[in-house]
């Protein structure tokens, strides 16, 4: 052993320091940064010489358009719109086309089991259960997935993304939180647990806890296909022609809805518990590149579309499973489905929904993915309706069971303003190391939810409109 | 954490450090033939990625760490990339400097030769600062630098095959650059040369006694708390303020 340990001699190092740290009237911290911008400015001068430029005149005429007081925001809404309009109009030939030849296939199991002499149990849980769940989650998620994502990607690689931070940073400002809360919550798009990691590019800990604890308000790829099914079904085809477009509109509209409730959180935060002010901000504006397409399809078919289908897939399964049986389970003459749903029926009535979508969202906690397929498959064990593939199907399905456009409209809300999936969750109590914020941020939203809920429906029946 | 990346026998280290949105993912995928997700937009990697590459017959781990302005720490992302410098000790350090700003750029790279003397110079995004009309004299900065300086555009793949070639080289030891270090002015310098013959006890050898002495003249504590737990000393005998007030009344 030394005679001195290594903790004397640094805090000995270190008083020394002070000392003659304090033996300057300068700050040498100040001094460094100077000097070694000194250094790199020398440098420079001598391997670098600038031809006329044209190139960066012209990133500029862009920038200055792109985030123009005027053009700013009218653009970032159109290419929203834009984008879930080609999502939209995109996906819906192929879902119909999937959903025709997964559930035309469910009639060949069936017919296979028959013939194997499967006991109807078996069936049951196989193809009644896992089967049509996988066949739903399938048909339903992965055509708008397979549009939205390459569509973002290459936003995201010709270098917008970081002008729309610039763009809504003084929003974000006067609610006291960080410019780029906006980035994650462009990747909240994607997934919300890939969008509260993406939080750690904020560096006030106030303000990340912030976009963290909000990032939940942008909807994810997980609830996307369940708020264009049911604009598909109740809003934009009770209009026939443009149908695509006012889909298109609407979705924008709760995109907008879930902003703006973002930026109110925020707010209500920093005044609260999460007191402070607004920290500066420097955001780098990179060139724009021209993406390039191959890797852009390849990456987000491979990075982004598969890996989100399979884990709905992987959690779809069992979930199929513990649905059918759950439904096929008699408690005296009531399954145990719909015995929950009856429980939860009086509560979910009084927020304009039932006791099925409230339970189709509880048990849709490990992913939201799951929840439309929950639902249609509790209406469909306890109704008499067997065959559907189409959205004109879905929504007789739907009707029969008491939806109404406004039931329609709660739903998305819900879907909107409720409690993250459990990944979510786990990421936030692992992003910020606290039950606490990872309870609130289960707290807050809900809350929401069931707020705004319940003031439309009370509304709504009050005017009598429904 | 990443300071105990799994290294193996006979492998060499590399490091990829660099300003955020110059590329460092792109390169790293281009090396490893990794598919780790790329954005252009700045803090994109938050996380450190690893992956491994062979070029002659030997195995390369290649660590992109978080892109950062600086390594003065002001940042986590700053702390995670210094830590990972100055601690794990990889074998190359390759910086990655974006071709359209090489002043900025150059203001990490001069921080990195400070810590270690085996860097290499990707000069990266040379298309783009061609597009802008940028000329770069490569030779003559390899010469400023006294480090290999590699002109690249590696998402057209350019330049890739001659930077595994220095990468081996510096790894390997045949090839061995002297970082041009930072002349501070006289002040700096002054209070350096006072303490650095007491730093010099401290300094384990591994790391620069200059790079210490002049976190300590920042009074940069979160690099004092790195390096304590470094020469692993008991946190609860590492109280900073105690010292301040009873070393200087002295």
């Amino acid at each position: 052993m030394c005679a001195m340990s290594p903790s004397r001699i640094l805090s000995e190092v270190y008083g020394q320091a002070e000392c003659v740290r304090n033996s300057n009237l300068k700050s040498f911290s100040d001094q460094i940064v100077a000097d070694i911008y000194g250094n790199a400015e020398q440098i420079t001068k001598h391997v670098l010489s600038k031809k006329e430029s044209q190139r960066i005149s012209f990133d500029l005429t862009i920038d200055n358009l792109v985030t123009s007081k005027w053009f700013g925001y009218p653009l970032m809404i159109l290419l929203l719109v834009g984008v879930f309009w080609l999502t939209i109009e995109g996906a819906n030939f192929p879902s119909e086309l999937l959903a025709t030849v997964l559930f035309a296939f469910q009639d060949q199991l069936t017919l296979w089991f028959q013939w194997a002499g499967a006991p109807n149990w078996v069936h049951g849980v196989l193809v009644l259960g896992v089967y049509r769940t996988l066949a739903w989650v399938v048909a339903v998620m992965l055509p708008p997935m397979a549009i939205f994502f390459p569509l973002f990607t290459l936003l995201e690689d010709s270098g917008y993304l970081p002008r729309i931070a610039f763009n809504l940073d003084h929003i974000f400002k006067r609610a006291k939180a960080c410019g780029k809360q906006s980035l994650t919550m462009c990747m909240g798009f994607g997934c919300n647990a890939a969008g509260v990691t993406s939080c750690r590019i904020i560096d006030s800990p106030r303000e990340r806890l912030i976009a963290i604890l909000t990032n939940n308000f942008v909807p994810c790829n997980g609830r996307f296909p369940t708020l264009i099914a049911i604009t598909s079904i109740f809003i934009g085809g009770a209009i026939a022609s443009y149908s695509g477009l006012i889909n298109a509109l609407v979705i924008s509209a709760i995109i907008l809805l879930g902003v703006a409730v973002t930026l109110s959180v925020s707010w209500l935060l920093s005044v609260t518990i999460l007191k402070g002010e607004p920290s500066s901000l420097v955001l780098e504006l990179p060139s724009y590149r021209r993406p390039k397409f191959g890797a852009v399809i390849y990456r987000s078919m491979l990075d982004r579309t598969l890996f989100v289908l399979r884990r709905s897939i992987m959690i779809a399964a069992p979930a199929g499973a513990v649905i059918w049986i759950l439904a096929n389970v008699y408690i005296g003459d009531q399954n145990i489905l719909s015995s929950v749903a009856h429980v939860l029926n009086p509560f979910g009535q009084l927020i304009g929904l039932d006791g099925f979508i409230l339970m189709a969202f509880i048990l849709g906690l490990p992913a939201n993915e799951i929840v439309l397929p929950i639902l249609i498959m509790s209406y469909l064990s306890t109704g008499s309706l067997q065959d559907y593939s189409s959205l004109e199907e879905l929504r007789n399905v739907l009707v029969s069971n008491g939806w109404t456009w406004l039931t329609a409209i709660n739903v998305m809300l819900f879907s909107l303003l409720h409690w993250p999936c459990a990944t979510t969750l786990l990421t936030t109590y692992k992003e910020t190391g606290s039950k606490k914020w990872a309870f609130l941020s289960f707290l807050i939203p809900t809350l929401i939810g069931f707020t705004a809920c319940f003031i439309l429906t009370q509304v709504v029946r009050f005017l009598g409109l429904v | 954490m990443i300071l105990s990346a799994e290294k193996k026998n006979n492998q060499f280290t590399v490091a990829l450090a660099g300003n955020p949105n110059v590329g460092k993912s792109t390169i790293f995928n281009a090396l490893t033939g990794l598919h780790q997700h790329t954005g252009n937009w700045p803090g994109k990697t938050v996380d450190n990625a690893q992956g491994i590459y062979e070029h002659q017959k030997k195995s390369f781990l290649i660590v992109d760490l978080p892109g950062t302005y600086s390594l003065l720490a002001h940042t986590v992302e700053e702390q995670i990339a210094r830590d990972y410098l100055c601690f794990a000790n990889p074998d190359v350090t390759v910086v990655v400097l974006d071709a359209t700003c090489l002043e900025r750029n150059l203001n990490l790279a001069l921080q990195v030769f400070e810590i270690t003397s085996k860097v290499i110079v990707c000069l990266n995004l040379m298309d783009e600062a061609t597009k802008k009309d940028l000329v770069i004299d490569v030779p003559s900065l390899e010469r400023e630098l006294g480090v290999p300086v590699v002109a690249t555009a590696a998402r057209q793949g350019m330049g890739l095959l001659e930077l595994r070639k220095k990468i081996f080289q510096v790894a390997s030891g045949s090839l061995q650059p002297s970082p041009r270090q930072i002349k501070y002015s006289s002040d700096v310098e002054n209070a350096l040369k006072e303490l650095l013959p007491l730093v010099e006890n401290i300094a384990n050898n591994t790391l620069s006694p200059r790079w210490i002495a002049l976190r300590l003249l920042d009074g940069d504590q979160s690099f004092l708390r790195s390096l304590s737990n470094y020469l692993d000393i008991d946190q609860a005998s590492f109280q900073f303020q105690d010292w301040e007030e009873s070393k200087c009344a002295q």
